[in-house]
Order: structure tokens, then sequence, then C-alpha cells
């Protein structure tokens, strides 16, 4: 696992996807953090974080559009699933090397805290929650987006695929407002990314919400695996 | 070392692999022969574990490749038909890579070394996979497998898109290899099998159609003894000449060669050496005998035979590819 996972490391910095991404990351974070907090004269930086979600979605299929696509079109995968290794294990290591720059992207948030905190104290507990939702968000959405991208030898289909998933997410809040079956619509909403993001911007750690972007990336994890396997029966 | 057992491999309904047993003995180099699309890839596939078999078992020093993946896999190195190389990384990095992801135990930038030298890539140690030529590429591929010093090789047609030279040099590889690890490789290069292996299975349509030594096979299917001789002499009185001796059952000229030379074709009894009595008559009138061979069946002409059943398929489907 871990050879994946530096290997995919490497893998994003050789190429240009890395930087891009965290380029872009850091660029829109900056903006609104110059726009919500420092020009607002606040210490909160919860607006930031609001306003990140949507830079998220369509970020996060960037990093995970070659993720397995490209594997299977240089036929790389032979490599990977002749070596020594279970399925888990190398899903795990693309999956955590995905995270892991994502990961590298939030750091400028504790940038922007420190920076916040130079001035007045803000509110840590609110702010760590914030960086905490984040990161299950974007771990939610990668195992998705790496999910599309062993679905296909395409990397251009991957991100496609992802962008739409991470736009329909984002849909579903105003879907529920037009579903009149109740049930239904309860579904609907406990499956908005969005409202279960949102409870960790307000400041509220919500176990069940901590459980449902878990559950999300193990069953990715899991379908993803599903998908090697059945690739193999084919 | 390796068992293969009634391995059937369905795509839909189409039988890619159909009932293949074998096994091979440690120490010994296979030869896989069969023509485009005979399943000698899929095969290859199955026995390291990239694709299931619908039925059948594959067993590596005793480890179930489904049952127990992660041991038998550690006794293989595979050299698929596309070497799997990352294009963007060094051929150093690349080796290192998949050394760790080998879970080799061996001293690791020594061993990595040790075959770059044995497969002629170290002058190329730090350039990007993506700026090699195909001969390089598939020598990386080729260290690929040996990482690990694995009991078990498997090459799916290792020379392809070599030059010449490199092929005599990939080939002479293997042959050195074969003294340590136990091999299969595939080709439908007729002389590359005759030259390197031990044994050959001829593979069509996804069975098994022999499996034997190529020195016994094409004995075996040498049906008569035959001969082909050159004479230096006149034609009409070497043909009279021939056909006296005895058990000569059918003599044909093949057409003048040189000035006055030519080739007659000799069909005996069967079981009748006939080769030192043709050289003690014709030696007799003093008539040169410029080349004798037995017209014993070369592996082309043996594979052909064996696969002709399919010509008609293999036509229609050449002109499909086409």
């Amino acid at each position: 696992m871990f050879a994946i996972l530096k290997r995919e490391l490497s893998a994003y910095f050789t190429s240009p996807i890395g930087y891009i991404y965290l380029a872009v990351f850091y660029f829109f974070s900056g903006f609104y953090f110059f726009a919500y907090t420092l020009l607002q004269n606040t210490t909160n930086l919860t607006n930031v974080f609001i306003m990140m979600f949507t830079i998220v979605t369509f970020l996060i299929p960037i990093l995970t559009m070659r993720l397995m696509s490209e594997e299977k079109k240089h036929k790389t995968d032979q490599a990977l699933l002749t070596a020594p290794i279970s399925l888990v294990a190398l899903v795990m290591g693309k999956f955590l090397a995905a995270v892991l720059v994502f990961a590298m992207g939030v750091a400028i948030m504790v940038v922007f805290g420190i920076v916040v905190a130079c001035f007045a104290t803000p509110d840590w507990a609110v702010f760590w929650g914030n960086v905490v939702g984040m990161l299950l968000l974007g771990a939610a959405l990668i195992a998705i987006g790496m999910f599309i991208s062993a679905l296909t030898e395409n990397q251009v289909i991957a991100a496609i695929g992802g962008f739409a998933v991470g736009i329909s997410l984002a849909l579903i809040d105003s879907l529920t407002s037009l579903i009149s079956v109740s049930w239904l619509r309860s579904v609907v909403d406990n499956l908005s990314f969005m409202t279960r993001y949102s409870d960790f911007t307000q400041g509220m750690l919500n176990i069940s919400n901590v459980l449902f972007f878990v559950s999300v990336c193990a069953v990715f994890v899991f379908l993803t695996v599903r998908v090697f396997e059945k690739q193999r029966w084919a | 070392m390796i068992e293969v057992q009634n391995l059937i491999k369905l795509y839909g309904s189409k039988r890619a692999v159909d009932d293949v047993s074998f096994t091979v003995k440690k120490g010994e180099i296979l030869g896989f022969l069969g023509p485009n699309g005979a399943g000698k890839s899929t095969t290859m596939n199955i026995l390291t574990g990239y694709l299931s078999s619908t039925s059948g078992t594959v067993t590596i020093d005793g480890k179930e490749i489904l049952e127990d993946p992660i041991e038998a896999k550690k006794r293989i190195g595979y050299l698929p038909e596309h070497p799997p190389l990352y294009l963007d990384m060094t051929v150093k990095d690349y080796l290192g890579f998949m050394y760790d992801l080998k879970k080799i135990k061996l001293p690791k930038k020594q061993h990595i070394e040790e075959i770059c030298q044995v497969v002629r890539i170290s002058d190329v140690y730090d350039r990007v996979i993506k700026h090699l030529s195909k001969g390089y590429r598939q020598r990386v591929g080729l260290a690929q497998a040996l990482l690990g010093t694995p009991d078990v090789l498997i090459l799916d047609e290792p020379t392809v898109g070599l030059d010449p030279k490199q092929i005599i040099e990939i080939r002479n590889l293997i042959k050195s290899l074969g003294e340590k690890h136990t091999i299969i490789l595939s080709s439908h290069i007729l002389p590359e099998v005759q030259a390197i292996c031990e044994r050959v299975i001829v593979i069509n349509k996804g069975k098994i159609v022999a499996d034997d030594t190529p020195d016994n096979l094409s004995r075996a299917m040498s049906t008569d003894h035959k001969l082909i001789v050159r004479v230096d002499g006149p034609e009409a009185e070497v043909y009279k000449l021939l056909s006296k001796i005895p058990g000569m059952e059918q003599v044909n000229t093949l057409g003048q060669r040189e000035d006055g030379v030519y080739d007659y074709s000799l069909e005996g009894e069967k079981g009748v050496d006939m080769r030192r009595e043709v050289f003690k008559r014709l030696a007799e009138r003093n008539w040169a005998i410029l080349g004798m061979r037995s017209s014993e069946l070369s592996l082309e002409d043996i594979f052909l035979q064996l696969t002709a059943d399919s010509a008609e398929d293999t036509r229609a489907n050449l002109g499909g590819e086409k």
C-alpha cells in the first residue's frame, strides 16, 4: 500500500495536476479569505469554508480522473494486479494519496487561521471543526471520483462523470423542495452533502455527519475494489 | 512447479481457453506457441492472476492462484504483452516502485543494479521511460519481471518489436535465465521457440494441440523416410540409378539447380535408411553429392499441419484484421 501511495504522490507532482490543483485551491481560498474575513474585519473563517464547497466539488474530479483510468489505458494495472498485494491495499493506497494531496490544499486554511490569530483569537473549536468537515467532504468526493475513474479508460470521461456527480450532489438541496412524498424527501435530504457539510461550518460536530462521510468513503472504496474484481471475471 | 488443470475461460459464449491442462517442472523452459488470438495471452493472464478462469485451477509451487494469491504472485515475475511501464517515471524510480510493490527483501540498490546489468539497461538508468526506444522499454519490462528473482518467469512475446540484434540478445538472456528460473514464454515465431525452449505447447483456438519437445514434434510428424539429394550428374542416369536402390519407393526430380546439378526427392520404405546406399552408388559412378538432407518437417510445417483445421477461420480472421 505504501509503495502505491508513494508512487501516486510523486505522480501528482511529476505531472502538472498536483500543482494546478494546489494553485487553484490556494487562489480561490485566498480570494475568499480576503473578501470574507480580512475585508470584513472578522476572525470568522466560516464563510471561506462555505464558499470552498463549490470549488472543492469542481477540483476533486481533477485529482481523481487519472487515478484508475490511466492504469487501464497504459496497461500498468497488469503490474499492480499481478503483484503480491491485495486489491484493498491497492485501492486504499490510491485513495489515501489523493486525500493527502487534497489535504495539502486544505492546509492553507491553517495558515489563514494563524494569520487571523495574529490579530485576535479566532474560535478555534469552530475552525478545527470546519477543517475536519472539509477533509471529510473531500475524502468522500475523492472516493466517488476514484470509483468513476475505475469505470473508464478515459480521463476526460472520468472527470466529466466526477463533475456531474458533484453538481448533482450540490443540486440535491433544491430538489428536495420539489418532492412531495415525505419519506422520499427525507431520504434525499439526508444524502445532501451540502446540508451535512454546513453543519460543520456552523460549528456542530455531529457524529452522524462524520459517520455519513466515512461511510461514503467506505462504500466507494469497496465498490472500486469490486470493479477490479469484476474485470477479472469478465 | 506450475500445475494447470482443466483451465476454461469463457468470454460470453466464446471459449478463449478450452480445457487446458499442463505441468511445468522446475527449471524447464516451456514455449507457448499459437497463432494470433489462440488464447496464449489469456492463459498467461490467468496464470499470473490478472484474470480469473471460468473454471479450472492454477497452482504455482503448491499455492493456488485464487485461493492464496499473494503467496502465489510472490513467486511469479510477469512480462505482459505490453510492458506495464509508467512512462513519466525514470527507470530508476520505476524499478524502485516495483521493488517496493513486490515487497522484496533483498538489498534494494544492489539488487536493482544487478538486474539492470543483466538486461543491459544500466546506461539508461536515469532516463525517463517515455524517452526510451521500444527495445529498451521491453528490457525495462523484463527487468521488472526479474525483480526479486522469482522462481517462475512468465514472458508474453518477449521479443516482439525488437530489432534482430536485440532479439538474439534477449533470447540468449532468457536461455541463461532458464538455468535458475522456470520459464513460460509465448510466441508466434517458430524459430524462436525452437531456439529457446526445451518443450513446446502448441495452442490453437484455446485448445492444446501438441505438447512435446521441438525435436520430438518434428520427428513424430515426419511420416515417411524422405530424403532430398542434390547430385552433380546426368539427370536421366542418376534417376535410373537411384530408382534401383533396394527399398526405394519413389524418386522424383525436383529440377535443375546449377549447371548439370539436379535435386531429387527420394521416398523409401518405412524404417529403411537409404543414406549410405545412396552415397555408395553415386560414389561408384563418380557423381558428387552436393547436398543431402532428410525432409523432416520443420516446426513451421508442424505448426501449419496442427492448426490446419482452423486454417479457414484464420484466413477469415486475417481478412477481418486488415
